[in-house]
């Protein structure tokens, strides 16, 4: 396990920010004094005429992303999970998204492996929250390298994006060649006994989980939503089909989010038992991240019992 | 100010607000009171002092407007109307589900219209974006806002405030309709935002109080606006809700109410006395 990388996705953000401002000189980046810790400080030390500090206002911060975007500027606004997408919901709901603007949110610290700051600063709601706006892209990526590509993809793509960042530094497990595209979900694994479709950092939880389970026999598709909108429904009805079953694993509240997404999407075209691992409609609690993880069940193990559970279900 | 241009400006308020207050009765509801208690302001704005075309609306270099009391539109709307954004006629399907006049300004589907508004507080935010861009892409198009005095009420405006003053955002012009009337009655009862001109020089602007009917002081206060630097300017506009229809007057009932036929004929011959009286 030695040669395993670990890199926090927001440290991918600050970087990609940074080398993407090379080749595209159309953006300016926002923080909401949190610079250092969202990692668009990278960005500021390497282009500091094109980066502005809101200061500790994340409302007005959207709207002036808003404005900035109405002149033809694409601007990437980044704060915490918690205030990007709970504090200024409205804002980025009527100024940006119903507009229909280029704004890219990028949100660090989301879920509970932000860890020892506690529940007030723990988002396991913002993808409900950005679900709901009509017309935006959101992204979870999985590692720094899905994390990385997803900023360049985000500033290709007309409208706003919602990416969402760990603050945990977390196993990388795409390589460079990984062709990421949005919309697009990747079928890491193939099994026949049931689904198990990820996001985030539950993405390498679940490759854990179908090792193991295939020492027990039981083999599992494992699919990676990093878009989780639009959520590619293709990929997941073929694979419900094939399984039978299905487990959802995110680091967000069961309701709204990743589980909601793919419920709704087999409900509509191919029902099919689908047990969800999330938060289970609980606020967090201050502690080391990786410990909360398992203690919250966002693990392998926890992915291990629930497929079993979701076969017996079938 | 000239006096011809004057006669000017005053005929195209009027005209204003009729088309104002038949957009609001075609529509059945509305904000009348607030649109035409800034008729002055918008006449100026959208004939002197704004560079904006009618014919290239997305021009990258125009001047840019944003009424962050959304709830104005039929204000604005008529202005953009009369300046021949769109057709006239089209001012009588406000609100309507087969038109594009949205009830609140929407910059998806309206023509000249620069921002999405109509939650309060957060076009002031946008239009300091838009100032902001303007300085770091080195153009020189200028920027106004009009908020309400009750929107102020919203504590974003004063965090846009504090930004705008903090980065000298001296080609940013906010205009303060203070009527002095909100929804549940008037500010001070409500929830006093005042005073305004001081609070905006707190947080770092130039700010002037003038009469917001009166278009030498208008004028004052615009031209006034461009020569401050490195500050960026506050107008408090005292006004009167609902002027120039006379039961709509300082009645906080006609913030968001649509006249009847019988009060719509009045307010219409009253309107267009005045619009006669003027031409003559």
């Amino acid at each position: 396990m030695a040669d395993i990388i670990k890199k926090a996705t927001r440290d991918a953000y600050g970087e990609a920010l940074a080398e993407l401002g090379k080749v595209n000189s159309d953006f300016v980046v926002l923080d909401a004094d949190l610079a250092k810790a969202t990692k668009t400080g990278i960005f500021k030390a390497a282009f500091p005429e094109r980066f502005f500090d809101c200061g500790i206002a994340e409302s007005n911060m959207m709207g002036i992303a808003a404005g900035i975007a109405s002149t033809g500027l694409t601007v990437f606004a980044s704060t915490f999970a918690m205030f990007a997408a709970g504090r200024a919901f409205e804002q980025v709901r009527n100024s940006i998204g119903y507009p229909h603007l280029n704004v890219k949110i990028g949100a660090t610290h989301a879920g509970v492996s932000a860890g020892e700051d506690g529940a007030s600063h723990q988002c396991n709601e913002d993808i409900a929250l950005m679900r709901t706006i009509p017309g935006m892209t959101i992204i979870n990526p999985a590692d720094a390298v899905e994390a990385k590509k997803a900023v360049f993809a985000a500033a290709k793509i007309d409208g706003p994006v919602y990416m969402r960042f760990g603050r945990m530094a977390v196993p990388t497990i795409f390589d460079d060649s990984y062709n990421f595209e949005i919309g697009k979900g990747n079928l890491l694994k193939e099994g026949s006994d049931c689904t198990v479709i990820a996001t985030g950092l539950l993405v390498n939880e679940a490759l854990i989980a179908a090792e193991e389970l295939k020492n027990e026999g039981i083999s599992v598709d494992v699919i990676n939503i990093a878009t989780i909108k639009p959520l590619d429904v293709d990929l997941v009805v073929s694979s419900a089909k094939k399984t039978g079953c299905v487990v959802t694993a995110e680091e967000h509240n069961i309701i709204g989010g990743l589980g909601g997404a793919v419920c709704e999407a087999l409900s509509e075209n191919y029902p099919v038992p689908v047990i969800r691992i999330g938060m289970n409609d609980v606020f967090g609690k201050s502690g080391d991240g990786a410990k909360l993880l398992h203690e919250f069940g966002l693990d392998a193990e926890n992915i291990k019992a629930q497929v079993k559970k979701a076969i017996s279900l079938k | 100010m000239d006096q011809a241009l004057k006669k000017d400006l005053k005929v195209f308020a009027t005209k204003l607000r009729i088309g104002a207050v038949e957009a609001v009765y075609s529509a059945s509801s509305g904000h009348p009171g607030g649109s035409i208690s800034i008729a002055e302001l918008l006449s100026y704005l959208y004939n002197v002092e704004m560079r904006v075309d009618p014919k290239n609306p997305k021009d990258e270099n125009r001047d840019r407007f944003v009424l962050s009391k959304g709830h104005a539109a039929p204000g604005v709307y008529s202005a953009l109307a009369l300046k021949g954004f769109f057709p006239y006629d089209d001012l009588k399907t406000l609100r309507k589900s087969d038109s594009y006049l949205q009830g609140h300004p929407s910059m998806t589907y309206v023509p000249g219209i620069d921002m999405s508004t109509g939650s309060l507080g957060q076009g002031i935010s946008a239009a300091v974006g838009m100032a902001l861009s303007a300085k770091y892409q080195k153009k020189d198009f200028r920027v106004y806002t009009i908020l309400g005095d009750g929107e102020i009420e919203e504590g974003q405006v004063w965090e846009a405030a504090m930004f705008a003053g903090n980065k000298k955002l001296d080609n940013l012009v906010a205009i303060v309709d203070y009527n002095n009337l909100q929804i549940d009655g008037t500010l001070d009862d409500v929830n006093s935002p005042y005073p305004i001109k001081e609070k905006f020089e707190a947080f770092g602007w130039n700010a002037v109080e003038i009469d917001g009917h009166d278009f030498d002081q208008i004028e004052k206060a615009f031209n006034e606006a461009k020569a401050c630097k490195g500050k960026p300017t506050c107008i408090v506009a005292k006004t009167v809700k609902g002027k120039g229809v006379s039961y709509m007057e300082n009645e906080c009932g006609w913030h968001g109410a649509a006249p009847n036929k019988e009060q719509f004929e009045i307010a219409m011959n009253e309107l267009n006395a005045a619009l006669k009286e003027l031409e003559a």
